[in-house]
């Protein structure tokens, strides 16, 4: 089995673990990720690799701790152990990554190149300089403001900058004005690409469900993310929108220096645009390889068991049946 | 040591009654998330019908037997605050149900800026003094300090109000626990549609946590008429203020913890009145509430709060 | 109970009066019910006189006062048949006409009304010029048309303006970055008492050079206050900012050598006019400008200087509220989460709004401190930030029209209740309105957020606009802390 799924992966051809392309140039690495809450492991001891300019997908059962790894690797958790490292430039930067850990220090700079340590960094500070956006499971959007207003406080940092910290745009300097409509611009851009242009002036708390989960994506995207970490896109789609989102997925992966990091549930979403699969169950690693290989992974079968033969089911309605009953156990799971 | 005991018998009465009305806003809080701004005036309420009910005892039927007269008070007292606590929630809260978070607070606030000057209206500014009523007490230690000999006093009232508070608490656990009301509560707290949707009244659950809550504070009030022998429109605000922090300090949420919250704030209060200065006690109380809620959010007894992200 | 997720605004976050409106249009056969007889309506009037009965017994129908020999009863049985009876037919009334019929009342002239509101959608910002208009003719408008009454009211402009401010600045903490402040007086005292002591100890400060250090001051107390108690979330901050409160106003009062304890501070220097004062004779403002000496030149200025003040508060919010800074409180109110992972240092955010709030405190504060003369801990109770925030609230979070309506109607409101002497005439000589003020305004908050719990002006305003300005309904937007 393991033999037919490498000769259908020809891009993947030497299957020795040390040469995997992301293993080359990871975005992110994960390193021995361990968050216990209380009594209860969710994640034991995980690591693995993002390659740059991948997309990678993280998949694995309800409750086996997939959430938990973004709220790390996005600072909302401090992880109990581990090393999560946040790569700009190529490479593994193998010095960089040794020199800041041994100096205790949050992040080093050289040049273009820096090397941020992100369980060691504050939330927002992961998304200022790290440049790591998300998105989230239960949609959060600022539901009062409109699409436009959205788009720009994603781009707050660049902005405050720009106004001197408020000062400069409070007395009226002109470089303020400037940032802002630049901002502008780029929010346009994006709304574009995500077709809500016509919906800008509109409360995103009025958009529907599949426009609300572009728009998120749009707004982690005005941050200018090295790596942006999905958490269940197309949950909730439909067949049309789910194939956008696979285009709006490349569309970033292609025209962008964006990697993508996705937890997702559609196995049709994952195979289709996924570089590279991690599967997690009880919050350990089973399987680590591209779409084919973890598609036969026993392991992986196993864990999933009637969960799998999801796919083969082709009535819609038991599909969202089906879809509820995990969505609504998943939240049960990040919950607690 | 012997001053310290006799603060410590001091602290844990007052405490007593601050716990007795911290029930009530830990009980509102749990049910349905808000703030009752207004129960500490309900607690006021309270000791205004104790005192009218007394008096009425006591000057037109002429009744003498101190204990006859206690109880019918305290049974009085108990209805009849237990109906201003039912009204404020139908007129002030209920309509304001699953609107935002701020209204039923500013109603809240409203409803106690009504109640003070409601009865400063119908019962006059001035203060309202009654005789003490329960004299004397057992000495239960007795030593010498180098300003003269020092005896540490448990009176008759302390002991009361102790053995009221105790005795209302072990009732209150049971009817929590074990009855099909306190079954309904507890259900309301976890999540009122899911409750709602398997037949749990739920307006009628929460009005009657006002009117329980509303009791518990008629007692308090009763006690604090009896214990200082004066009261006015305006002793709810702080008593107020502290049984909420009280309940704060105890986790709120937590019927254990708003009773051991109380006593901590009355020690506290007492402890500082004692050994340093009397003019700061609401500084102490207020500090420590910062400080607990700063270094230990979710209070002594509460469960922590894990951020859902 | 957190108020819904903010990105959903399901049936349950909404209104509960509209959504109970709504499914009685939807399921009720008019007339054939049992709840629109009048047997009902009689039976429900019954309930509540005999509840107001009970609510009543002990406090209309007895009345205890001090005697020389302890307490003495007095029984009303009198005043409370009247409550009864009035509860009786106000209720039956309203049963008829409004609660127990298939066309309320109000549900026709609340239709009326809301299709006026549609009619203009530019109401409110007609009403803002209109009213700002006023405002700066306002003490001339009294001048000439209310001589000899024109002190009393331009007094009650000021003091409303005051409350503006004050209303304008709690807005940026609560409005606008959804942080919930029970304390505000205190930053409203720390401004007063700063410029007081100042000038108390150095005799060359006067209004102008204390009003820059006294918001400063209040600001650097925001600061230190709002640090530690920023991260606590909702009724918890809540409950903090009012112990603050509380602790500042208790040190106010205790600390007899610094403050002056509760005798307060006295001879405050009033405000010049570059170096002019309002005296009469040589070198005052009116021997100056060659004008007769008149005491109202004082209260005119006064009017000026808080108008400005306000104007300035406003001025700066509105501005801020399209910077980043500004968008950043909004999006805090919003969603806190979502904000951290924009990279927003929340901390920080809160931090500003809660400073800049104070900042405008401790203006408004200085300028109480040099109206009054004097100041003591009493103007600085909970009560009043009680006050400030229902402004706020019932104006409408983040509206700023709204705390200018809502300062009008329950400030100037309460204070006409002063007016109302005719009324003894009516009760009795005994009858004094005034008592009722503080009663009237409770009943008058209670009764406007059951009314509109979302405030008098509750749509939002964007910010930003790529091609149409659409006001964002009430509903849509978040509290804050909510989460």
């Amino acid at each position: 089995m393991v033999s037919a799924s490498q000769s259908a992966a020809p891009a993947a051809a030497p299957m020795t673990g040390e040469q995997r392309k992301w293993d080359i140039d990871p975005v992110l690495t994960v390193e021995h990720l361990t968050m216990r809450f209380g009594g209860l492991v969710a994640v034991n001891d995980l690591s693995f690799n993002v390659g740059r300019g991948d997309i990678t997908a993280l998949i694995g059962p309800n409750g086996a701790g997939k959430t938990t790894v973004f709220n790390c690797v996005t600072g909302f958790y401090k992880p109990t152990e581990g090393r999560t490292v946040m790569r700009h430039g190529a490479g593994l930067l193998q010095d960089m990554v040794d020199e800041v850990t041994a100096g205790g220090l949050r992040s080093i700079r050289d040049g273009d190149k820096a090397v941020f340590l992100l369980e060691r960094m504050p939330d927002f500070e992961i998304s200022q300089f790290a440049r790591v956006a998300r998105t989230f499971q239960n949609i959060r959007l600022f539901g009062g403001m409109t699409v436009l207003e959205n788009l720009m406080v994603a781009q707050h940092n660049t902005l405050m900058t720009a106004s001197i910290y408020t000062i400069g745009g409070l007395i009226g300097l002109p470089g303020y004005r400037v940032a802002e409509k630049a901002a502008k611009e780029k929010a346009v851009y994006w709304l574009e690409r995500t077709r809500l242009i016509e919906r800008a002036d509109d409360p995103a708390a009025d958009l529907p469900y599949g426009d609300q989960r572009r728009l998120e994506i749009a707004r982690a995207m005005c941050t200018e993310p090295h790596l942006l970490c999905l958490d269940e896109p197309a949950a909730g789609l439909n067949p049309r929108e789910s194939a956008e989102l696979n285009e709006l997925l490349q569309f970033i992966r292609a025209e962008h220096a964006t990697s993508i990091l996705l937890i997702e549930h559609d196995m049709g979403v994952v195979m289709e645009i996924s570089d590279h699969v991690v599967v997690l169950d009880y919050g350990v690693k089973i399987a680590d390889g591209d779409a084919i290989q973890v598609k036969n992974d026993p392991k992986v079968i196993a864990a999933y068991l009637g969960v799998d033969d999801e796919a083969e089911i082709d009535i819609p309605e038991v599909r969202k049946d089906l879809e509820e009953v995990e969505q609504a156990a998943s939240d049960e799971g990040s919950a607690s | 040591m012997e001053y310290f005991v006799q603060q410590l018998i001091n602290g844990l009465t007052l405490g007593s009654i601050y716990g007795l009305i911290a029930i009530g806003y830990t009980m509102v809080y749990g049910i349905i998330g808000m703030i009752n701004f207004a129960h500490g005036d309900i607690f006021m309420i309270g000791s205004f019908i104790a005192l009218a009910t007394f008096l009425i005892l006591t000057t037109v039927f002429g009744f003498v037997f101190l204990p006859v007269v206690l109880l019918i008070v305290l049974i009085v007292a108990m209805l009849f605050t237990s109906a201003w606590g039912w009204t404020v929630e139908r007129l002030a809260y209920r309509p304001l149900r699953g609107s935002f978070r701020l209204a039923p607070l500013i109603t809240a606030i409203g409803m106690s800026i009504v109640l003070q000057n409601f009865v400063q209206v119908t019962q006059g500014a001035r203060n309202k003094p009654i005789p003490p009523q329960i004299q004397g007490g057992i000495t239960i230690m007795e030593g010498m300090t180098e300003n003269g000999r020092i005896a540490v006093q448990l009176s008759y009232m302390q002991m009361i109000i102790i053995a009221t508070t105790v005795l209302l608490m072990i009732g209150f656990t049971l009817l929590i626990t074990k009855t099909p009301l306190g079954r309904a509560q507890r259900a309301c707290e976890q999540d009122r549609k899911m409750a709602a949707l398997l037949g749990v009244n739920v307006d009628r659950t929460i009005s009657l946590t006002f009117v329980m809550g509303a009791a518990l504070a008629s007692v308090a009030g009763l006690m604090f008429l009896l214990l200082y022998g004066v009261i006015d429109f305006y002793i709810g605000f702080l008593a107020g203020v502290k049984a909420f922090t009280a309940a704060v300090l105890g986790g709120i949420g937590s019927l254990p913890g708003a009773m051991l919250g109380g006593l901590l704030i009355g020690l506290i209060e007492v402890f500082w009145s004692g050994y340093f200065t009397i003019e700061y006690k609401d500084v102490a109380a207020f500090s420590i509430l910062a400080i607990v809620l700063i270094f230990m959010p979710s209070g002594l007894l509460g469960k922590p709060e894990v951020e859902k992200v | 109970m957190a108020a819904g997720t903010p990105t959903a605004p399901t049936a349950s976050n909404r209104p509960q009066g509209a959504q109970r409106a709504l499914e009685e249009r939807g399921d009720m056969p008019p007339a054939a019910d049992h709840r629109t007889s009048m047997a009902g309506s009689l039976r429900d009037a019954a309930t509540a006189a005999f509840l107001v009965f009970v609510l009543g017994f002990f406090f209309l129908g007895v009345r205890s006062d001090i005697a020389p020999g302890g307490l003495t009863l007095t029984f009303r049985w009198g005043l409370l048949a009247i409550a009864v009876a009035i509860v009786f037919g106000a209720r039956l009334l309203l049963n008829i006409f409004v609660f127990r019929t298939a066309r309320p009342l109000t549900q026709r002239m609340g239709g009326a009304i809301s299709a006026q509101g549609r009619a203009f959608p530019n109401l409110g910002k007609w009403l803002g010029r209109a009213l700002f208009a006023f405002a700066v003719i306002l003490p001339f408008f009294f001048t000439y048309f209310f001589p000899g009454r024109e002190r009393q009211y331009i007094d009650l402009a000021i003091l409303i303006m005051t409350y503006i401010m004050l209303g304008w600045g709690l807005n940026i903490v609560v409005g606008l970055a959804g942080l919930l402040d029970l304390g505000y007086v205190a930053f409203y005292a720390v401004g007063a008492y700063s410029f007081a002591l100042l000038a108390q100890h150095f005799e060359f400060i006067g209004f102008w050079t204390a009003l820059p250090l006294a918001g400063l001051l209040a600001a650097f107390w925001g600061i230190i206050l709002g640090f530690p108690v920023l991260r606590l979330r909702g009724d918890y901050l809540a409950i903090v900012t009012l112990a603050f409160g509380e602790i500042i106003r208790v040190v106010l009062l205790n600390w007899y050598e610094f403050t002056g304890g509760p005798d307060g501070i006295s001879g405050i220097p009033k405000p010049t006019f570059f170096g002019l004062e309002f005296v009469r004779g040589e070198g005052g403002f009116a021997d100056f400008f060659g004008i007769p000496f008149h005491n109202i030149h004082r209260f005119i200025y006064l009017y000026y200087i808080i108008f400005i003040l306000a104007i300035i508060t406003n001025l700066v919010t509105l501005r801020l509220r399209k910077m980043p800074v500004g968008r950043a409180w909004e999006a805090l109110r919003e969603d806190e989460i979502a904000c951290r992972s924009l990279g927003i240092n929340t901390t920080n955010t809160k931090l500003t709004a809660f400073a800049l709030g104070a900042m405008f405190g401790g203006f408004a504060g200085s300028f109480f401190a040099t109206r009054q003369g004097f100041i003591s801990p009493e103007s600085f109770t909970f009560l009043e930030s009680a006050i400030i925030l229902a402004i706020v609230v019932l104006g409408g979070l983040g509206s700023q029209i709204g705390v200018v309506i809502s300062s009008i109607v329950m400030i100037g409101g309460i204070e006409l209740l002063r007016n109302l002497g005719f009324l003894s005439q009516i009760f009795g000589p005994n009858f004094e309105p005034t008592q009722y003020r503080m009663l009237i305004f409770g009943i008058a908050m209670v009764l406007i957020m059951v009314w509109k719990p979302r405030g008098l002006v509750s749509t939002r305003e964007p910010t930003a606009v790529l091609k149409e300005k659409k006001r964002i309904g009430a509903d849509m937007v978040a509290q804050g802390e909510g989460h």
